[in-house]
């Protein structure tokens, strides 16, 4: 297998949040910290807003692990970027060094005291017993220990979020953009804006 | 004057006890993972039917990923719609 990876199609997403929604349910993510969030650029922007999920990408090359003092992140044989929260000491650096901004940092006191980190898993649980309750506790869900793949991915309504073997998922996007052309052959296009083009702006005086 | 002794002989051990040295913190190696060893995903068994579990053999790395595989496929509705 070659590494475990996420793949956002933008023109799929619908910003419906269903992905954040099922990492917040099945991890029990603590309020404050979301390890997944949707991003959307061009807001309200008639056939140029686009969507995307962004979590913790699982770099190849992590600059989390590259930055953090302690060396409490390791990468698993399938290529998942975790952490030992018994290590992390909450400074913050990996926040810095990520450019996903997928690091995150429960509010642990007064005066804006962080603690320990928690991000994305690829629901792969932590270094605890597989499936136990203080991995749960610490870091989620171990859904792969299941056979699972992660939930947002698995509960994408439009499937714009794929997860798993970065080479099997690409197959799958790279079929899908053959498949589906472009302008108004695109899913779905021509039924939310008409048979325009896309980027096209609507007719002077209509209302968005 | 034993219980002098005695209490000489306790508060010596008392004290001498403070001079243990002991490792105390992780010693850090760099660019080393420090943190506690994780095990593989394959090395659990699979969960019951009912709870939608996987079908693997555990301990068996080419089974598990045999099972992941087939949910990753599972994502592609083009092979589910246009078969």
């Amino acid at each position: 297998m070659a590494r475990m990876k996420f793949l956002c199609d933008a023109e799929r997403c619908i910003e419906c949040n269903g992905c954040v929604t099922a990492c917040k349910n099945e991890n029990e993510v603590p309020w404050g910290v979301n390890r997944r969030r949707v991003v959307t650029i061009n807001d309200g922007v008639i056939g140029a807003e686009k969507s995307i999920s962004v979590a913790c990408m699982h770099c190849s090359d992590a600059p989390c692990m590259a930055v953090c003092p302690v060396d409490c992140f390791y990468r698993t044989d399938d290529g998942v970027v975790l952490h030992d929260k018994d290590l992390c000491i909450g400074c913050g650096y990996c926040f810095y060094a990520c450019p996903f901004g997928a690091p995150q940092f429960p509010q642990a006191g007064a005066f804006g005291l962080r603690g320990k980190m928690d991000k994305c898993t690829f629901c792969n649980g932590g270094p605890e017993a597989d499936r136990s309750e203080a991995e749960f506790k610490k870091y989620g869900r171990n859904r792969l220990a299941e056979g699972k793949l992660p939930a947002c991915a698995e509960m994408c309504s439009t499937k714009a979020l794929l997860g798993g073997d970065g080479d099997v998922i690409a197959d799958i996007y790279r079929e899908r953009v053959l498949r589906r052309g472009k302008g108004s052959e695109v899913w779905g296009w021509g039924t939310a804006y008409g048979p325009g083009k896309p980027g096209a702006q609507p007719p002077a005086g209509a209302k968005s | 004057m034993r219980r002098l002794a005695l209490g000489t002989a306790i508060g010596a051990a008392l004290f001498l006890a403070g001079c243990g040295e002991s490792e105390q913190v992780v010693v850090y190696k760099q660019g080393k993972y420090q943190g506690k060893p994780d095990t593989h995903a394959w090395d659990s068994a699979p969960l019951a039917a009912e709870q939608r579990g996987g079908n693997w053999t555990k301990g068996d790395r080419a089974s598990w990923e045999t099972q992941i595989k087939n949910r990753q496929l599972a994502q592609h509705e083009h092979k589910r719609i246009y078969q």
